[in-house]
Parts: C-alpha cells; sequence; structure tokens
C-alpha cells in the first residue's frame, strides 16, 4: 500500500453497474474531485438482474431498479452526462463524445460492459427476435411475450433459461435450442447441468441440445415465424429470444491504442496500457491472482468489486485485486448460486440427498475451488466465507457422514467468529 | 401508506410512506437514504441492506426466515438480536411505525 496523487478529475464511460459504483465509492472515500458519469443509455443506472426476472414478468417499474434516486448524483456532485463515448485521446486526456463535446480526465475509468452476440444466419434481423441487455429490451420483450404462443430460445445460458423461466410461466410453448450438449456448459458442473435440463423439462419446455440453427424464417410482413435447425428441422415460433452471449465492448480501448484480448486487458490493480485510464467489470479482462491467466467475468460481484478497487487505488490505497467471485440466478422457483470458480477441477462431493436442493462441492486435487448451490443458500454463504478465508476442506473431510460447510466452517474458524 | 422510521448512525431521523408491498430497503433507496447499498437488488444475496431494528417495534415483524438469517451472519456490521436484511421486509399495513437504526457500515 502506498499513497499516490490523486487525480483532479475522474470521467467514467459507462453508467452501468460498475460505472456506478465507481462513481458512489469514490464519494464514499471522500474524493473530492470532479467525477463524471457517462451514459449511453438515457436513463439513471439501474440494475440488470432483474431485467431477465422480477421486471420482465411485470413484477417491478423501472423506477425500483434504479441504483440510486436522481437526488443522489446532486447531493453527491456526480455529473451524469447522457451521451455516447465515440473517442479517447489518451495524450490529450480528454473523451469525445457523439455530439461533439469533450470532457477532460485526470483519470479515465472505461465500465463499458457488453453487447449481447447476434447470429450469423439469414433472417437474424427478422421482426420478433430479441436479445436482452437492457431495460429497453426488457420492455419490448415484456409487451412481445404478452402475445406470444410459441417462443424458441437460442442458447441455454443463463439468460436464456432465466428467459425460458419466464415464457414458460407466462403460458405459451418453450423450446430452447442449444449447440452443446448440455445448458451452462462454461459456467456449471454436469450435476448441476443436468438438474436444470430436467427442472425446465418438468415445466413444460422443450430442451434440445447438440443442435445449431440455420436460419429464422418470417412472413411477408417480416415477423418471425419459425426457426430452423442444421438437421432440416422447423420450430414455428412468433417470439426468439437470442442469448448465445456477448461481446466485450472494448472498441473503444483499442481505437485508442490499449491492449485487448477477449477483453479490455488490464494489470492486477485494473490498469490498462495506460496509467491513466483503467477499465472494470464486465469489459475487463483481468489476471487472476492464482493462475495469471486473463480472467473476464459478467457479474454483479466483479463490476462492484472492481469499481471499489479502482475507487481505493484514486484515492490512495493500492492493492491487487483478489475478491472471490460469487453469482446467483433465479429459474422458477429454483436459486442456484456459485462461489468461486471451477474451471478445473477432477473430483465432486455431493451434498444433500433432495434431488432439488443440493451443493456440489468442485475440488482440483484436495483443493475446493467451487461451490454451486442449488436451494442451498446456507451453504452458498458458508462457501463463500469458506473459499474466501481459504479454510482447508477435502473430498474426505466433505464425505463425512454429517458434514456441513457450515459446522465445518464454525470448527475451523471458531464459532464467533464465523457463524453464530 | 406505512409509515417507516429510518435513523442514521447520527441519530437523524427521516420518517417516510413507504409503498405496500415493496421493502424496507426500497423505501430508503428511492428516498436517497445513505446507510443502505442493496447491491443485490433485494435478492438476499449480498447483506448490504442490514438494518437494526428499534426494540420497541421489533413486534411488527415475522421472525426472519432461514435465507436471511444465514446472510445475517455476513453483514459488515455486528449482527444483533435485532439484526434484519431490509430487502426481506415487505411493506405491509401491520408494518406501520416500524423504526430502523441504520448500522454503521455494510461493506
Ligand atoms: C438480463 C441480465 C440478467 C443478469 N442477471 C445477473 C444475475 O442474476 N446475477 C449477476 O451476478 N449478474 C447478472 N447479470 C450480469 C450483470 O448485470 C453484469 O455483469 C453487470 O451489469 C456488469 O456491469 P458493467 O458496469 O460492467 O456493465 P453494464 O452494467 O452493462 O454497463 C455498461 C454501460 O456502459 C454503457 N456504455 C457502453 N459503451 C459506452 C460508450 N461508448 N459511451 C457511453 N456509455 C457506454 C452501456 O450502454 C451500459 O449502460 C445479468 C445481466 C443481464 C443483462
Ligand atoms: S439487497 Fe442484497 S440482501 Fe438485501
Amino acid at each position: 500500500m502506498k499513497a499516490g496523487a490523486q487525480p483532479s478529475s475522474v470521467v467514467i464511460v459507462g453508467a452501468g453497474q460498475g460505472g456506478y459504483q465507481t462513481a458512489a465509492s469514490l464519494r464514499e472515500l471522500g474524493y473530492p474531485g470532479r467525477i463524471t458519469l457517462i451514459s449511453a443509455e438515457d436513463a439513471l443506472p439501474y440494475e440488470r438482474p432483474p431485467l431477465s426476472k422480477a421486471y420482465l414478468k411485470g413484477q417491478a417499474d423501472f423506477e425500483q431498479l434504479w441504483l440510486r434516486p436522481v437526488t443522489y448524483y446532486v447531493r453527491q456532485s456526480i455529473d451524469l452526462v447522457a451521451g455516447t463515448v465515440r473517442e479517447i485521446d489518451p495524450a490529450a486526456r480528454t473523451v469525445r463524445l457523439a455530439d461533439g463535446s469533450e470532457y477532460d480526465y485526470g483519470h479515465l475509468v472505461l465500465a463499458t460492459g457488453a453487447r449481447p452476440r447476434t447470429l450469423d444466419v439469414p433472417g437474424a434481423g427478422l421482426r420478433g427476435v430479441h436479445t436482452l441487455r437492457t431495460a429497453q429490451d426488457a420492455l419490448s420483450l415484456r409487451a412481445s411475450l404478452a402475445a406470444a404462443r410459441r417462443t424458441v430460445v437460442v442458447g441455454a445460458g443463463f439468460i436464456g433459461l432465466e428467459f425460458a423461466a419466464v415464457a414458460r410461466e407466462s403460458g405459451g410453448e418453450v423450446t430452447v435450442v442449444e449447440t452443446l450438449d448440455r445448458p451452462l456448459a462454461r459456467a456449471v458442473s454436469t450435476r448441476t447441468a443436468e438438474h436444470f435440463t430436467r427442472l425446465h423439462r418438468r415445466m413444460g419446455t422443450q430442451m434440445l441440445f447438440g443442435r445449431r440453427v440455420a436460419a429464422l424464417h418470417g412472413n411477408s410482413r417480416s415477423d418471425v415465424t419459425a426457426v430452423e435447425l442444421a438437421d432440416g428441422r422447423r420450430l414455428p415460433a412468433d417470439l426468439v429470444l437470442i442469448g448465445v452471449g456477448v461481446t466485450p465492448r472494448t472498441e473503444l480501448a483499442e481505437a485508442a491504442g490499449l491492449p485487448v484480448n477477449g477483453g479490455i486487458t488490464v494489470d492486477s490493480r485494473l490498469l490498462t496500457g495506460d496509467p491513466r485510464i483503467s477499465a472494470i467489470g464486465d469489459c475487463a479482462a483481468f489476471p487472476q491472482v492464482r493462475s495469471g491467466n486473463l480472467l473476464r467475468l459478467e457479474s454483479v460481484q466483479n463490476a462492484v468489486g472492481h469499481a471499489r478497487l479502482v475507487a481505493e487505488r484514486l484515492t490512495g490505497v493500492h492493492s491487487a485485486y483478489d475478491e472471490l467471485p460469487w453469482f446467483w440466478s433465479d429459474q422458477f422457483s429454483t436459486t442456484l448460486q456459485i462461489a468461486g470458480l471451477a474451471e478445473e477441477h477432477d473430483t465432486q462431493v455431493v451434498l444433500g440427498d433432495d434431488p432439488d436442493a443440493f451443493s456440489v462441492l468442485l475440488f482440483h486435487g484436495r483443493e475446493l475451488r467451487a461451490v454451486e448451490s442449488v436451494n442451498r443458500p446456507r451453504d452458498h454463504m458458508a462457501a463463500r466465507r469458506l473459499l474466501d478465508r481459504g479454510v482447508e476442506l477435502s473430498p474426505d473431510d466433505a464425505t463425512t457422514p454429517g458434514f456441513t460447510l457450515k459446522a465445518h466452517l464454525a470448527s475451523r474458524q471458531g464459532v464467533s467468529a464465523a457463524v453464530r | 401508506m406505512p409509515k417507516i422510521t429510518y435513523v442514521a448512525v447520527d441519530g437523524t431521523e427521516r420518517s417516510l410512506d413507504v409503498p405496500l408491498g415493496t421493502s424496507v430497503m426500497r423505501g430508503a433507496v428511492v428516498n436517497d437514504i445513505d446507510g443502505i447499498v442493496a447491491q443485490c437488488g433485494g435478492n438476499a444475496q449480498c447483506a448490504t441492506c442490514h438494518v437494526y431494528v428499534d426494540e420497541t417495534t421489533i413486534d411488527k415483524l415475522d421472525p426472519a426466515r432461514q435465507n436471511e438469517d444465514d446472510l445475517l451472519d455476513f453483514t459488515a456490521s455486528p449482527r444483533r438480536p435485532t439484526s434484519r436484511l431490509s430487502c426481506q421486509l415487505e411493506v405491509t399495513s401491520a408494518l406501520d411505525g416500524l423504526i430502523v437504526h441504520l448500522p454503521e457500515r455494510q461493506n
């Protein structure tokens, strides 16, 4: 830790979860300079997770997604600017917006997030074909969903499955098409993936794996009518959600000559190649402390954790980013919670014999790497603390009769310090 | 609308009408009250919406469910017997007059 000179002004590009949090944390830490938060979405910063959950179901108004009301930004002297940054000039230390206005920065934070990938097949531009990233997207999906009879979801990732669950609950027929042989393939173990396949099937959704979409077909009014698979099969559809992942928004950084490698490349302090520019959240590829591998994560925890680290650095506290990743997803009445990262694992231990409530402990060798909990919030919270503190736990411990994560944590940490 | 009073660490009080069906957390956020972070947006994932319910009004609440209870072990300010997660306190007419104290820290 060492004190550094504070920049006189901070400009933040992107007012999503990470951008908002950078501004908020800077003020919390007493940063006195000018803060400009630039948003391409003409709205107050809001939360995205409800876009595929409560908001999509119509259970929440947009105001309920706001991270803070407008009075907050006024009170904290955070200048919210509506506009899209088109260019960074690192030499002059300015950003230029689409409307030509320019802002000088002492430090620049790129929190540009990601955009949904689209399908490179004929018909991808038909009406009724959607992606889901913004409140605007959710609003138009909400309207389409009310009238849709047959929905096809392309991609069985988190957004695809969360959307599929809401679509199914709203009463129509739903089919999920996935190229790989299981859902959530990059994110969870086979055991957890199987659970979600079963859950969606049980709720009446058709789950098709190992199938690729070849084309989308429409009628004379350009409304989508069917999804054609590579094997020739046609699935009738009046609503299609493309949930095939996202691309980090790196174009500004690239044009400014900053290194990009599957995300804006940053060091362990989240600095880009330019010491006056940081990148955080969904758009940033940062080194994992243990392996040094570049990692890009898409989660609230990651965006918030990154934002806080940058705010600390700008106010004088330097440290390497090493927060435990965690994530949640809600589908029907099931909550999945993940603590840690299990890119690599060779052993798994399942806790709980209820098929609808269990935790999967993923080990690499004798080391616990991640815990996936399905409807077992208590396990998740204990796992977060175990992994965060590096409390030892072997596969043998975990298979001892009567083992629970919470009791293990308590026995290793002392009851009062960890869990009451 | 039920009236809920939020007491800051420095003793400053604000009493607000909070709409039925929302939460004690939302009431604070929407009205720009400092001291509640609510990072997970009310999903019972983050424990950054921790409040201490005033002893005199604790009877207005049902006991915490398992999920909330588990998370309360992870608050940044110490857990006390009156600790609750404000996002899990749904505003009903029974909550009228509830007083909550904001903790020192949320994260
Ligand atoms: C539907 C949905 C559901 C999700 N559910 C969960 C969940 O359950 N749990 C979880 O942990 N995470 C979830 N996430 C992920 C989480 O929301 C993201 O990881 C998080 O929002 C990332 O924050 P960010 O600040 O990096 O990017 P974002 O929140 O995407 O913000 C980026 C902002 O930058 C703006 N921007 C980009 N370029 C420019 C420019 N040149 N000029 C000005 N502005 C610009 C964009 O318009 C956008 O508003 C979900 C995401 C979505 C879309
Ligand atoms: S807002 Fe996250 S637990 Fe209440």
